[in-house]
């Protein structure tokens, strides 16, 4: 075989390989928004899920995976800062940097039903923090850490190191030319990870079921006292989010519409994580335009 | 390659005003001896290339000079700089880089717009008065030919600059900080002959108020541009001495060779 048919004969092979994977990905995302989005409607995103009956909705159960995924985020960005910046700036490769690492590694490999039940005995039963979105938030923590922190690394790292030197050449500290030129130059990639993140935070299920627990208690959206035991915002209160409300419902709902319900919530989730990733791209083009200034 | 004895050099006497010495100045990357013995003194508002093949230690010489290499490299030795060793360890190095200022090979600029990229380290510095900066800014852009091709369009991209224009802007936020000293590490070699040369003229005139010290791979831009030359031979200084005689009269065999395209 000469090289022009090789060559011919591989491109064939990687379009089918390439079009396979977007084959398997259009099949699944049609067949849960063919199912699912019939069912959204306004009253189905706006009412309280039903235990017994029929028409049901999830709107405590969509609140709560937002208020879980803020919290999160809230908690693991300035861990993830902090490690990603001394990784990619501030180290030296030894010994402690490489055990930094395989610990990110190892921690981001962990089950997640694994991390769920290490919640579940260290912050539920032994801090006696109970089912509550803060266990949650605190075990979402864990298992979101690893990946931003190496993608904040990763994202300092691409940038090059001319603008380092840039900013030393004219007398700017360590920690200036880090936060005020690295930093910037590297944040529509950190804004991009920081949202996929996000989606993953928002479809995770298996450890959320035993920290931020299994039931919605029904909460007072006016009442703004974060103290408060009624209050929505409220993070020592259970909290069900969607993806384990979708589990629930599947196994042990007796309502009559559970199927429905189930496929309705699926494209939800969905539909927000596409919106996550689309919007992702957006502003972290969005971003960098505006940092850097060019139309 | 051609064997000489590298512990032989001619090292001119440097009259008038002096800018900056080095004193015994050594360089080791780990357990590899990159530059030797060097023992230079540079004349105040001159120009003086640094020559020699790659791999001479001439870049690493210059990047020790504002104390660049502190993290990559070991540097003993002194840097005298208005009678106080900068090599010290009790010298705070960013003041330092302040006074002597450096432009690279390739051009850095930050990506943020033109006005910001010359304002930026002013305000860090602790120039915060508007008109101080807008003053700082036509100053230092007019002195670096850039003035009358980005007036317009101060607020655009630095990125959006060609090549050219994006290196002159890099030695207007140098010269912006006023340094005494400006450092050029092969400022030109990524340009095109007519940015080349917009760069020469600018060095030209920026000789009036800083001493400039050039490491260029490009010979007949030492020639055209310097006031003294060293030639750099695998981390000796083999010469050092007026362009002139650096290339019509060299007191080495080596330089002789290397000016004349006999080397190696």
């Amino acid at each position: 075989m000469n090289a022009k048919k090789m060559d011919h004969l591989a491109t064939g092979i990687i379009y089918f390989l390439v079009g396979v994977v977007i084959l398997l990905l259009v099949a699944i995302l049609s067949y849960i928004l063919f199912n699912g989005v019939p069912d959204i409607s306004w009253k189905f995103l706006t009412s309280a899920a039903q235990s017994f009956s029929a028409g049901g909705g999830i709107r405590d159960q969509l609140f709560n995976s937002l208020y879980l995924l803020l919290l999160t985020i809230i908690v693991s960005l300035p861990i993830g800062l902090g490690a990603g910046i001394y990784l990619a700036e501030y180290s030296t490769d030894n010994w402690f940097t490489d055990l930094i690492r395989t610990s990110v590694e190892v921690l981001s490999s962990l089950p997640s039903v694994v991390v769920g039940l290490f919640g579940y005995l260290v912050f539920v039963i032994k801090l006696n923090l109970g089912f509550s979105i803060l266990s949650g938030a605190i075990a979402l923590t864990f298992f979101n850490l690893p990946l931003l922190t190496r993608n904040i690394e990763e994202s300092l790292r691409s940038v090059p190191n001319l603008q380092r030197e840039a900013g030393m050449s004219l007398g700017l500290s360590h920690w200036k030319t880090t936060t005020k030129i690295v930093l910037p130059a590297a944040l529509p990639g950190i804004l991009t990870g920081l949202i996929l993140s996000a989606g993953r935070i928002f479809g995770e299920a298996a450890a959320l079921i035993y920290t931020a627990g299994q039931s919605a208690p029904t909460v007072d959206y006016t009442n703004w006292n974060i103290f408060s035991a009624t209050s929505f915002l409220n993070p020592m209160r259970p909290a069900e989010t969607l993806a384990v409300h979708i589990w629930k419902v599947n196994t042990e709902s007796v309502t009559p519409d559970a199927k429905l319900i189930s496929s309705a919530s699926s494209a939800v989730l969905i539909i927000v994580i596409l919106i996550f990733n689309l919007g992702a791209r957006y502003l972290g083009n969005k971003l960098y335009k505006k940092i850097t200034a060019t139309k | 390659m051609k064997q000489y004895n590298l512990n032989d050099s001619y090292i001119t006497e440097i009259p008038g005003k002096r800018a900056l010495s080095t004193k015994d100045l050594q360089v080791y990357y780990g357990d590899n001896h990159a530059i030797f013995d060097a023992n230079l003194i540079f004349p105040r508002f001159q120009i003086t290339s640094l020559i020699g093949a790659s791999g001479s230690g001439k870049s690493t010489f210059l990047r020790c000079l504002n104390r660049m290499n502190d993290k990559i490299a070991k540097v003993d030795g002194q840097i005298l700089y208005r009678n106080v060793d900068i090599n010290s360890d009790k010298i705070n190095v960013y003041e330092v880089r302040q006074h002597i200022g450096m432009v690279f090979q390739r051009p850095n600029p930050f990506a943020k717009s033109i006005k910001e990229n010359i304002t930026f380290a002013l305000k860090n510095a602790g120039i915060t008065k508007k008109d101080a900066l807008e003053e700082r800014l036509e100053s230092s852009l007019k002195s670096a030919a850039l003035w009358d091709e980005v007036k317009d369009n101060l607020s655009k991209s630095a990125l959006a600059l060609s090549g050219g224009q994006q290196q002159r802007l890099c030695i207007a936020r140098s010269i912006a900080m006023r340094p005494d000293i400006l450092l050029l590490d092969e400022p030109a070699s990524a340009l095109d002959p007519i940015s080349t040369s917009k760069i020469e003229d600018t060095l030209n005139d920026l000789k009036k108020d800083y001493t400039i010290i050039i490491v260029t791979h490009n010979l007949q831009q030492a020639s055209r541009i310097s006031d003294y030359t060293a030639f750099f031979h695998l981390g000796h200084v083999i010469e050092y001495n007026t362009t002139a005689h650096v290339f019509t009269n060299p007191k080495m065999q080596a330089t002789e060779d290397y000016v004349s395209g006999n080397f190696g």
